[in-house]
């Protein structure tokens, strides 16, 4: 099993259409990874979905950058 | 005020029978039926397990892959469609000035397969399943809302949606705006992809789709005695239209022009036409006075021909009554024998095909024309693509809810 960076990661890469190398733990999904506020609604989404959580919306607003969901998915995630 | 003169400069396809104006129109002269068995979902069960899909096709061609999934199956068909046709006809916002270049592209019904698989989601997780993507995916103006934003075009944006109409209705609309000034280039037609289990499924109950399943590529068969329903498909027509001195004066390669167009209402019944044609035929009538030209001078007619018992003869009587004795000597040729029925795409793919045929001279084949059905008496050109001599043609277009529309193209 990958560990959570890796899967953040790598959903990350495929929702937002980047590549492996731009998403650093410091990257930004607005700023640094071209997402749009409909990208990144669907990202958390996509986050949910893989790690079998629910981000609340006043949380989510709070995931910015791939080191804050790496994070909350720490924290919060079941396994 | 002068009517400005409207021609067609590019061309764009995605079709069952080729998503290329080259495989496409190849395919059409050879009598290739696209029609297939149903396998992008379990039709197992269904009444109806024959469509007419899309096979090859590549949409990373077109569009970037991380736009994809913000984009319904028809909105990345009609993409393509109408990128082709900008760049047949070499138009851009880089050469020409963007705010007069519009797009007018429509569908019959829309993001269907998103709809279904939304309300899935929703169903099993509720709101927060639905993703922030669904609406802007699913609603039928995002064919000309992301072209729009694509290519730069500035000029007016619309989609008209007609039912089976709407190809040849957003055709002949934007055709009337470059006339009347608004635009001096439209990229116009449709795009469809509802072969769903509800779209399948909903047409089935209405009664409307052929049954011919164990034999697919003989199931659409207008005018001949043994015809059941038409066969639903997917893709996209989709053509630029341009003021013709604007034409002109970058040297484009000019197909033909949009001499004339008419819409108009049956006013009759939800589903079927006026058994006597009357409602078909005031709309061709109307067509040709628009374009100032005589029944005698039409040769060609791209019908409406979808394979339905009532439609195809009730067509057949509307052209008798528009032409009178000259119906005899016209060919009238269905392209849905081969496509099948693309809904909102329908008139799209039919004005490329019209264009073509003017261009070559030639009328496609009506396939699977075996025996004429009863009053089903005109010259559908079965089975074999025939040379003609005509410098103008017409095609027809019908939709639920009693629409009509009548393209009018002749050869410049």
């Amino acid at each position: 099993m990958s560990s959570i960076e890796e899967r953040v990661k790598k959903i990350v890469v495929e929702q937002l259409g980047v590549k492996e190398e731009d998403v650093t733990n410091a990257a930004a999904f607005v700023d640094d990874l071209g997402a749009d506020s409909l990208d990144t609604v669907e990202l958390v989404m996509a986050l949910e979905e893989e790690f079998e959580t629910e981000i609340p919306d006043e949380q989510a607003e709070k995931i910015t950058t791939v080191q804050q969901a790496i994070d909350y998915i720490n924290e919060h995630a079941k396994d | 005020m002068a009517k400005r003169r409207v021609v067609v400069t590019g061309l764009g396809i995605v079709s069952p029978v080729g998503s290329t104006i080259d495989q496409a129109w190849s395919s059409i002269k050879a009598g290739k039926s696209g029609i297939t068995p149903i396998d992008v979902f379990d039709a197992s069960d269904m009444p109806v397990k024959i469509s007419g899909a899309v096979r090859d096709f590549n949409a990373n061609d077109y569009v970037p892959v991380k736009d994809q999934k913000k984009m319904d199956t028809f909105v990345i068909y009609g993409l393509a469609a109408g990128l082709q046709a900008l760049d047949d006809a070499g138009l851009s916002a880089d050469s020409s000035d963007p705010e007069r270049i519009g797009v007018a592209i429509g569908s019959g019904i829309g993001g269907l397969p998103y709809i279904e698989r939304s309300y899935g989601a929703y169903l099993k997780g509720g709101a927060r399943k639905i993703s922030p993507f669904f609406v802007p995916s699913a609603i039928i103006n995002m064919v000309a809302g992301n072209l729009s934003i694509m290519r730069g075009l500035e000029g007016p944006n619309i989609s008209i949606v007609s039912a089976c109409a709407t190809g040849t209705h957003n055709i002949g609309d934007a055709a009337r705006m470059i006339a009347y000034g608004d635009a001096d280039a439209m990229v116009a037609g449709g795009a469809e992809m509802a072969t769903t289990p509800l779209g399948i499924g909903g047409f089935a109950a209405a009664r409307a789709l052929s049954t011919r399943n164990d034999d697919p590529a003989r199931a659409s068969r207008p005018w001949d005695a043994d015809r059941d329903g038409f066969v639903l498909s997917d893709g996209a027509g989709v053509m630029v239209l341009e003021e013709y001195e604007h034409a002109k004066a970058r040297g484009a390669n000019i197909y033909c022009e949009i001499g004339g167009f008419a819409w108009n209402s049956d006013a009759h019944h939800m589903t079927q036409p006026v058994e006597d044609g009357s409602g078909a035929s005031k709309c061709m009538v109307r067509a040709m006075k628009d374009a100032g030209v005589e029944p005698e001078e039409v040769g060609y007619v791209n019908a409406h021909g979808t394979s339905t018992p009532a439609g195809d003869l009730a067509e057949t009587e509307g052209l008798k009554r528009t032409f009178g004795d000259h119906a005899k000597n016209l060919l009238v040729n269905s392209t849905k024998s081969m496509t099948g029925h693309l809904l909102g795409a329908a008139g799209g793919i039919e004005a490329v095909f019209t264009a073509l045929a003017l261009r070559d001279q030639v009328s496609p084949p009506t396939i699977n024309l075996d025996n004429p059905g009863e009053g089903c008496d005109l010259d559908y050109v079965a089975n074999e693509a025939r040379d003609m001599n005509t410098r103008v043609a017409l095609s027809n277009s019908f939709g639920f809810g009693g629409t009509n529309g009548t393209l009018v193209f002749r050869a410049i």
